[in-house]
Parts: structure tokens; sequence; C-alpha cells
């Protein structure tokens, strides 16, 4: 699964640069959803985005709760699904559900 | 992610050395395998999930941990630098692919043709195919059309594990290799594994459209799908 490991490495490029950065992976899937678990999307405090945890659908909402994470460095477990009360927001359109854990990468002190 | 786990999980993935990484929902605690001690139940669903290349959730002893296996590249050995490997670059790179390409004439093999992205290698392809020891997360592929070349690197790779081996060459191209290789001692069984004519049938003519066909079955072998199937009669039919 290149593809993950490729945004690792974008995540450490970026942290290299000074930036603060947090990590989403899909956790647990059902139904039709368009990524599977283990995909992985990182995102910057100044709005950077690398990788996807969906086919678009939340990508938006997991970047909005991860300056949260980046803020306080607390991990946080998300449901997203058409039982939700935020589907409307997100639209998961496919009908799936997913669990999505956002954390903070810790950089090495200098 | 603790600095220090990052850090231990790039130096691993830089060496190309599959571990697990395994976080504890919801608050975080992360461990990796096979670098820390786990519990046996644990350890298990970490060397599954690496085999299998998915990730997984387990409960413990009422704890959810989310498992995200971190295996090497997937590696595609190209045996012959010619205009189809050239095509073949970009696609196996985003795709995931680690390519290589082997390739004794030291006139085609080179950095100029075939850039920084992939490993070239200009010994002999059964020496080079030796050492390269292809793995089940390796596929092979000859594309010299020359059965000195062509021949010993399949020799070689019928012999290991990887996933996929596929020849370029017409049905009576294939028909003389098979005939060659059952000479050098080679079952029937063995030779079986060979997907030839290279490809799946998307009516490629042009290199890119050949590298496409390729790794198309390529990725239809590494994910079990029914299209990399190929039986005798159906090969005989089309």
């Amino acid at each position: 699964m290149s593809d993950q490991d490729d945004i690792l490495s974008i995540a450490a490029g970026w942290m290299a640069d000074g930036e603060t950065v947090a990590l989403a992976t899909v956790v647990e899937t059902w139904g039709s959803s368009p990524r599977p678990a283990g995909s992985q999307l990182a995102v910057t405090a100044s709005g950077k985005l690398a990788g996807s945890v969906s086919g678009g659908c939340i990508e938006g909402a997991v970047a909005e709760v991860a300056q949260k994470t980046m803020a306080t460095g607390a991990p946080q477990l998300l449901d997203f699904g058409i039982s939700d009360e935020r589907a409307w927001e997100v639209g998961l359109a496919c009908g799936g559900k997913l669990k999505v854990f956002v954390e903070k990468l810790e950089g090495a002190r200098a | 992610m603790k600095a220090e786990t990052f850090s231990r999980l790039h130096a691993a993935r830089a060496q190309g050395r599959p571990v697990a990484l395994l976080t504890r929902l919801p608050d975080g605690a992360q461990l990796l395998h096979p670098d820390d001690t786990l519990p046996p139940a644990l350890a298990g669903a970490a060397a599954a999930a690496l085999a299998a290349d998915a990730a997984r959730t387990l409960s413990v002893d009422g704890q959810d941990w989310f498992i995200q296996p971190h295996n090497p590249p997937l590696r595609l050995i190209v045996v012959g630098a010619v205009h189809v490997a050239q095509a073949l670059v970009p696609m196996a790179a985003g795709l995931g692919y680690a390519m290589t390409v082997v390739d004794p004439r030291r006139a085609f093999a080179t950095e100029e043709r075939f850039g920084a992205r992939v490993t070239l290698v200009d010994d002999w392809p059964d020496e080079a195919m030796a050492r390269l020891a292809p793995d089940p997360r390796t596929a092979v592929v000859t594309l010299t059309h020359d059965p000195k070349l062509d021949d010993p690197a399949l020799e070689v790779a019928l012999k290991s594990p990887a996933f996929y081996i596929g020849a370029l060459g017409s049905r009576k191209t294939h028909a003389k290799r098979l005939a060659r290789l059952a000479e050098a001692g080679l079952t029937g069984a063995d030779c079986a594994r060979i997907a030839a004519p290279v490809g799946l049938a998307i009516g490629a003519v042009t290199a890119p459209e050949i590298a496409l066909s390729i790794m198309a079955e390529v990725v239809a072998a590494r994910r079990g799908a029914a299209l990399a199937r190929r039986s005798a009669p159906e090969l005989e039919k089309t």
C-alpha cells in the first residue's frame, strides 16, 4: 500500500519544514466506503492536505476537526455515516459508514 | 503519534523492513511490531495484517486496537530495457511498484533512458534474478524477445514465489519458449505460471498501451481478480 506510505513521507517533509501536522486514518468501514481501512489523510495547521480518507466526501470535515487535534494534541475518533447527523453536511453519498482516527504527529524536540 | 514512534516507523520504512503500527482506540497509545513486545494475540494479528497487507481492528481484553501494516513497496522486475520498459516506468511508480530493469546490453539500460526512479542492473539475467530473489511481493516481466536473455530469467523466476510472471511474445513465440523451458527441465505446471502473451487483452498497440495492459494484469493478479486467471482452453480460443 504505497500510497499511504507516501503520505507519511509527505508528512515527515512538512514536519521538517516546521509545519504542525495531523494524520487522519480510516480505521473501520461498513458498506460501500470508497477507501479501505488504513487510508490516510495528512493535514497541516496551515491548511495543506495530502491523501484521502474517502472519495472526497468527508475530507473537508476531517481537516476541520484535525485543527482541534493539532491545537490540543488530543487524538479524536470520528464516526461518519448516514445515521450521523452530520451526514447532510459532509454528504457520504455512497451510503457507507466509516471511523476515522485523527492524531497529531509530534515533532522531535530541537 | 509520539515523535519517537514516528521516527522508528520512518526508519523501518526507509530500510524496507516490514513493520506494523498498532494504535489503541480511542486514546492513541501506540506500539510497533515486531520491535516492541506485544501480547501474543496482538503480535499474531500484526503478523497476519502484514501477510495480508491489509489493516484490521482487534479487540483484546476490552481494548480496541487498530493495526496498520507497513510493507516495503511491491517490486516489478523487468528484463529488457526496451521501449515498453520505458513506458512502464511512470505507471509502475504511480501504482507503488519499485521497478528494476535488467539488461546486460549497456546501451539500453541507461539512466538517460530510464531516469532515477528505476534501479538498473546490467548483469546477465539469471545472475541478476538470483540476486534480486523474487518474493511473493514481486512481479517479473520479460520483454527482450531474445531467448538468450528471457529464458534464463524465466528459469529463475519460475523457481521463485513471484506472484506474477509474464513474457512478451506471440502465441507462436510462447509455444517455442515452452518447448525450450521443458527441455531445460521445467514442468508443465511451472510453465503454466507464465502469463503469455503478457498483459490483459485490451488490443494494445503502442508501447504505453502495452505497458497499461501489463500493469492491469499485474494488479489483477495481485488482487486475485478473475481477469488474471488464464486457462489453457482460453489461450487456445483467443
